[in-house]
């Protein structure tokens, strides 16, 4: 009967699909378990610490609330259009933190967004970013992360509305955004721009807030750097690319004192999120304050990204 | 399309319907933190080797700083909650005290600081720390720009 064969042919088609894509989001991690031991050796505290400061860490996994920033409790809730993160404990605490970790474990979630247990993180943990960051700085950021108090208490867990509080799916985002190629040191330029660039494309993750993102949370490629909405709150986010809209007036020097201090060439000082982003820069060497500010005015110029309509059509 | 006329209508009435603001006081409190954002720029000029040190002009916006500090408080009534593009958020009126008590302590820190510069070493040392007011207070009670 033909009917029945063909139910039975797209019956077949389908479950072949559902394992292509059971497969294709699989969750990959980028280093194996049993190599662990190797990359144990040599890390440094103190080398730790820039990565520490540079990435952000603090500014999401600290305990909201108090004033230590090296207590890395987690807690803090971040809201999305999917729903609200609650950021995790990464604290060295054995049970409720990360104490039980080794490096490739760090690396793989940093590097490629895969958990212990071999599920999805979501990209509201900037690992976007974080898969351009080498592995000796993991490994110098986990020796680092081991000094730190152990603090008890495991945070809250998401609240996100379906689908996209199915980790699984995230395996076909990945395949989308998550392109997991290392910087290339580029000879042709300077080193303090090389280390500029691994500073803000990396571990810095600053595309992540100058940037408008797509429907599903992506950024915007063509219009990186070039600011967007501010999804914590009113007002929009700057661009800081050179243009005349964005960074163009700024020397060098403006960038690095913004980095410093938080104050603008006119004499303002930022505030919103950037206020913490600058608690983190002020405790960088000024050598890679500088190296952010050459990178920066070398992005392509971009006109700042227009405000999105909102709600047309009725 | 007709029903987004429709809630723009309905924005509108609301809009007219709240109670009339006191657009002079947001005036008068953009141009104080305007006065304190030109004190801070010359002083981040020298702090970044743009211009040369001087105590006189050190000293200025440090004066400029205690008297916003003094001025600010009473420059947030009630009925300066919206309009004039102001950018303070409902954050300062949810806890007022927290706003003033960080007033204060601006003013007390350029105070301190007016007694302990005398060059510039000292000027290094003890002028960047007020940035932490300014960008502490603009975190959590000033919008972004538009
Ligand atoms: C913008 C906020 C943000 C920043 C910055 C950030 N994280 Fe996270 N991080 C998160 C969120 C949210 C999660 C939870 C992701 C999930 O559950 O899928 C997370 C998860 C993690 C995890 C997994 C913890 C677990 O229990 O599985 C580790 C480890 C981690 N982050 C380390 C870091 C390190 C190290 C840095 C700095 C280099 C950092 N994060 C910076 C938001 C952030
Ligand atoms: C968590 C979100 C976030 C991240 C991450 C972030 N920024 Fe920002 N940044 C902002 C916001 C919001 C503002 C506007 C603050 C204001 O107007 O008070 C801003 C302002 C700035 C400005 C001032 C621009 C202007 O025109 O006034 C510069 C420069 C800047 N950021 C550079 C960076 C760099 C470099 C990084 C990466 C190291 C970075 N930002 C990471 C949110 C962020
Ligand atoms: C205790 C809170 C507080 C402190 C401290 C503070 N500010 Fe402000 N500032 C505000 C608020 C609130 C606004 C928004 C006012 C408005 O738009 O109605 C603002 C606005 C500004 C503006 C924009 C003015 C405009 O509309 O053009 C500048 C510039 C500024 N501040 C500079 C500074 C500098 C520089 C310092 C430190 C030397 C500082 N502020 C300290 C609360 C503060």
């Amino acid at each position: 009967m033909p009917v029945r064969s063909t139910l039975l042919v797209l019956a077949a088609l389908a479950a072949v699909a559902a394992c292509a894509l059971w497969q294709l989001t699989e969750p990959r991690a980028a280093f194996s378990r049993d190599q662990w031991q190797s990359y144990e050796q040599g890390g440094d505290a103190a080398r730790g610490r820039i990565v520490f400061e540079a990435g952000g860490c603090a500014s999401c996994h600290a305990t909201p609330g108090q004033p230590d920033r090296l207590k890395l409790g987690g807690g803090l809730q971040l809201k999305s259009p999917f729903g609200s993160f609650t950021v995790p404990n990464i604290s060295p605490h054995p049970d409720d933190g990360i104490g039980a970790w080794k490096v490739v474990d760090l690396a793989n979630a940093m590097l490629t967004g895969v958990s212990p247990s071999r599920t999805h993180y979501y990209p509201a943990f900037p690992y976007t970013s974080f898969q351009r960051v080498k592995i000796e700085d993991v490994r110098d950021l986990m020796t680092f992360l081991r000094t730190l108090a152990p603090v008890s208490g495991k945070a809250g867990d998401h609240d996100l509305s379906f689908p996209f509080n199915i980790r699984r799916g995230l395996g076909l985002w990945k395949l989308l955004f998550l392109d997991g190629k290392p910087l290339k040191a580029d000879p042709a330029k300077t080193l303090q721009w090389n280390r500029g660039r691994y500073l803000v494309e990396g571990l810095g993750h600053c595309a992540e807030c100058h940037s408008p993102r797509n429907i599903l949370g992506a950024v915007v490629a063509d219009r990186r750097f070039a600011g967007g909405p501010n999804l914590e709150g009113k007002g929009r986010v700057p661009n800081i690319t050179p243009d005349a809209s964005g960074l163009g007036p700024w020397s060098q020097k403006d960038i690095a004192e913004l980095l410093t201090s938080g104050l603008t060439p006119d004499g303002d000082s930022v505030g919103g999120a950037m206020a913490e982003v600058i608690r983190n820069t002020a405790e960088l060497p000024p050598s890679d304050r500088e190296a952010i500010a050459e990178y920066l005015k070398s992005l392509p110029p971009r006109q700042t990204s227009p405000p999105e309509k909102k709600g047309s059509g009725g | 399309m007709i029903r987004s006329i429709i809630v723009a209508a309905a924005l509108a009435v609301s809009v007219q319907a709240a109670v009339p603001q006191n657009l002079d006081v947001i005036k008068e409190r953009k141009q104080t933190m305007k006065d304190n954002g030109a004190a801070a720029g010359a002083t981040a000029k020298m702090l970044k080797g743009d211009a040369p040190f001087d105590l006189a002009t050190v000293q200025k916006s440090l004066n400029t700083f205690i008297s916003a500090s003094k001025k600010m408080p009473s420059l947030f009534p009630d009925d300066s909650k919206t309009g004039g593009d102001t950018r303070a958020l409902p954050a300062v009126w949810a806890d007022k005290a927290d706003v003033d008590a960080r007033f204060a302590k601006f003013g007390q820190d350029a105070t301190d600081a007016l007694a302990a510069i005398k060059d510039e070493a000292s000027f290094k040392a003890s002028f960047p720390p007020i940035f932490k007011d300014c960008g502490g207070c603009h975190e959590k009670y000033r919008a972004a720009q538009n």
